[in-house]
């Protein structure tokens, strides 16, 4: 190749035709590339050979409580946003054996996993996403202890994030400066364009290992004209944005609005089914099982993916901590909003959309934490 | 250097040197160490595992000071904890810790001291003592209230009764009910308080039992003087990891955990008692 080397922060064309070459290169590079395919009419995250494996001129609809995918007139890579799926599926998978053990004679050994850890690309990763996963290398990496499994797969994975260019109905990363143009925490970020007659991406090297990639494909020089058509691409995401959270004064949701009526109307609605939990791409709660075999020899540990709707969470000798609903919608909306940034010091939210998206009957964070920082009716506001 | 939790999840497995049953529902474990060596701070727990049932957080009630073994004294009152019990001389636990947040004896030197022990409170309590009857002239005055259900319920019973007999610590056992032949006060640990005298301006109280018994002490110190700033209670939640991971153990924004169990309480006072927090 005759092309000069792409430098971090450089920014060039590459043309739809050879983005394959980005797959090729990182399969050579011993990544294993994840991304965005359809699966009996979802969209989710599996194994990404060719570009032809994404969705292809699709895109979704989606609003509270409900989910649609669709095709477009338009052959687009990326014409839809996030699914129920996030990439927490690989970096901290829903299901994982900690150790085995065995019995031996009055005592027992233990064995821990060697997991050997694949090189993952994720290639498709979106702004409010990489918000989430640099918000759960603060929660494995306290102020004390790191987890090692995390920590291994996030060290050796590659993000190509894409910039939205059409954002959903639930969508509302802009309130919570996530997004919709991915601003850090990639290797490559691409922007998709597309016009009457040219379809083509702007690919930004993010990092050193993201320019070594893309010295390796075929690309051109980005022209002014390319910028210009990617700034309004840009801008237009930003405006078609509608759904908004109002980020000022959320402290007050758990200071002042503890005993708001809200949490019991909402929790009438709420069917504790801890779908938000599963679909967050921050949640991170689990919980430890112990497994025995039927004869007693052998005993393994496993953790899991847990949820705050489940009333057995809190549980304590004698009872459950938050046996009412209430207070279990209340632990996750206040957790997400408000102590989230005591813990972390960086809110529990990224406004990816999806709890709204996936709740079985539409409750929307939003909408509830906006009532909720309002004094209730009748009463005067404390703030 | 912070600890990996792929290594700390995984429990060291400890030989049981002694089983002690202190009661009817309540024993004494003592463990041999890892070969790695184990040392802790009063107030901390570490989680055991009984093989095949689960894990369980429990305080460690033995001194600090003595290193060769890991005391933990055990109320049955779950699954794990009840198996926990029908365990043997030379069998083996798993352990993994010590975990949590400490007592802070170090900077309480020169104070007066209070312990306020409600049940098996007295367990993760018992390490205070040991560290202040040991270092006996670098504290005031010392005192301990212990409240039990009833009289066969007193743990420790033989140590409490040598403390007794020691004029460099006062100390107050009450029970909730008694039969005839207790000579021993009846009643919350609250009733005694008024028969005790507190120098507000250098006193440290430490709580543990049950929350309800812990408010109402509270109130109590409140009374005679104590500033929030002066009371430490230890807390207590469902807890998987023990190292701020899971999530069990949130009371607000605090991992009980990791940033308690003990906690003074002017830090958490706005998360203490609210109801289903
Ligand atoms: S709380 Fe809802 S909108 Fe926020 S990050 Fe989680 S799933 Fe996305
Ligand atoms: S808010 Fe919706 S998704 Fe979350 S637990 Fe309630 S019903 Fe399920
Ligand atoms: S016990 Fe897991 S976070 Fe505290």
């Amino acid at each position: 190749m005759t092309q000069n080397p792409v430098k971090l922060a450089d920014e060039v064309v590459i043309d739809r035709d050879d983005l394959q070459q980005i797959l090729d290169v990182l399969e050579s590079d011993g990544y294993q590339t994840i991304g965005p395919v359809i699966r009996e009419g979802v969209m989710v995250y599996g194994e990404l050979k060719t570009v032809f494996d994404l969705p292809v001129g699709w895109t979704d609809e989606q609003g509270p409580g409900s989910y649609r995918l669709k095709k477009s007139d338009t052959p687009t890579l990326f014409g839809y946003v996030v699914g129920a799926q996030s990439w927490k599926k690989y970096l901290y998978p829903s299901v994982s054996r900690l150790w085995r053990s065995e019995r031996e004679g009055n005592g027992f050994s233990v064995i821990e996993e060697k997991d050997q850890f694949p090189a993952y690309a994720f290639f498709g990763a979106r702004s409010c996403e990489i918000s989430a996963i640099s918000i759960q290398d603060r929660v494995f990496n306290n102020d004390k202890y790191s987890d090692y499994n995390y920590n291994e797969i996030r060290r050796k994975s590659f993000i190509v994030a894409v910039n939205c260019t059409k954002p959903a109905g639930t969508c509302f990363c802009a309130s919570m400066d996530t997004g919709p143009k991915a601003f850090a925490g990639f290797d490559i970020a691409l922007t998709e364009l597309l016009t009457n007659k040219r379809h083509f991406f702007i690919a930004e090297a993010g990092s050193d290992r993201g320019a070594s990639v893309l010295s390796r494909v075929t690309f051109r020089p980005v022209t002014k004209d390319d910028k210009a058509l990617a700034l309004g691409v840009h801008q237009a995401a930003l405006r078609q944005m509608v759904r908004r959270l109002n980020t000022s004064n959320l402290a007050a949701i758990f200071s002042d609005h503890f005993d708001h009526p809200q949490w019991e109307k909402v929790s009438g609605r709420c069917l504790t089914c801890g779908n938000c939990t599963m679909v967050c791409p921050t949640c991170f709660c689990h919980t430890i099982e112990d497994k025995t075999a039927l004869d007693g020899l052998y005993a393994e540990r496993w953790r899991k993916w847990d949820s705050c709707f489940t009333k057995d969470f809190s549980y304590i000798h004698g009872g459950s901590i938050r046996a009412s609903e209430k207070s279990r919608y209340r632990q996750w909306l206040t957790h997400k909003l408000v102590t989230w940034v005591e813990q972390f010091g960086t809110l529990g939210c990224v406004g990816c959309g999806r709890c709204i998206t996936w709740c079985p009957v539409g409750i929307d964070i939003t909408e509830e934490a906006s009532v909720i920082m309002q004094a209730p009716d009748g009463v005067s506001p404390s703030i | 250097m912070k600890a990996l939790i792929k290594d700390i999840m995984a429990p060291a497995v400890c030989v049981i040197q002694k089983f002690r049953k202190e009661t009817q529902d309540t024993f004494t474990l003592e463990l041999s160490p890892p070969e790695e060596g184990f040392s802790f701070s009063p107030g901390q727990f570490n989680m055991l595992y009984m093989y095949g049932i689960g894990e369980v957080p429990i305080s460690i009630s033995g001194d600090p000071a003595d290193t060769g073994r890991i005391i933990h004294t055990i109320r049955a009152y779950g699954a794990v904890t009840s198996r926990m019990m029908t365990l043997k001389k030379q069998e083996m636990i798993g352990v993994r810790g010590p975990f949590g947040t400490h007592w802070p004896i170090e900077d309480l030197v020169g104070r007066d001291i209070l312990l306020v022990a409600g049940g098996i409170g007295i367990a993760p309590l018992r390490p205070v003592l040991f560290h202040i009857l040991s270092n006996r002239t670098r504290y005031g005055k010392v005192l301990l209230l212990y409240g039990e259900r009833t009289p066969g319920d007193l743990i420790f019973r033989n140590q409490i009764e040598s403390w007794r007999g020691r004029f460099d610590l006062e100390l107050e056992v009450t029970v909730d009910s008694a039969r005839e032949g207790w000579r021993g006060n009846v009643g919350v640990v609250t009733t005694l308080m008024p028969r005790i005298v507190l120098d507000p301006s250098n006193t440290a109280a430490m709580l543990c039992g049950p929350e309800i018994m812990m408010h109402y002490t509270i109130q109590e110190l409140t009374k005679k003087g104590l500033r929030d700033d002066q009371i430490y209670i230890s807390m207590e939640r469902n807890m998987r990891c023990g190292i701020g991971l899971c999530g069990h153990c949130q009371l607000g924004p605090t991992f009980v955990c990791k940033d308690g169990p003990v906690f003074l309480l002017s830090k958490v006072r706005h998360l203490f008692r609210k109801r289903e927090l």
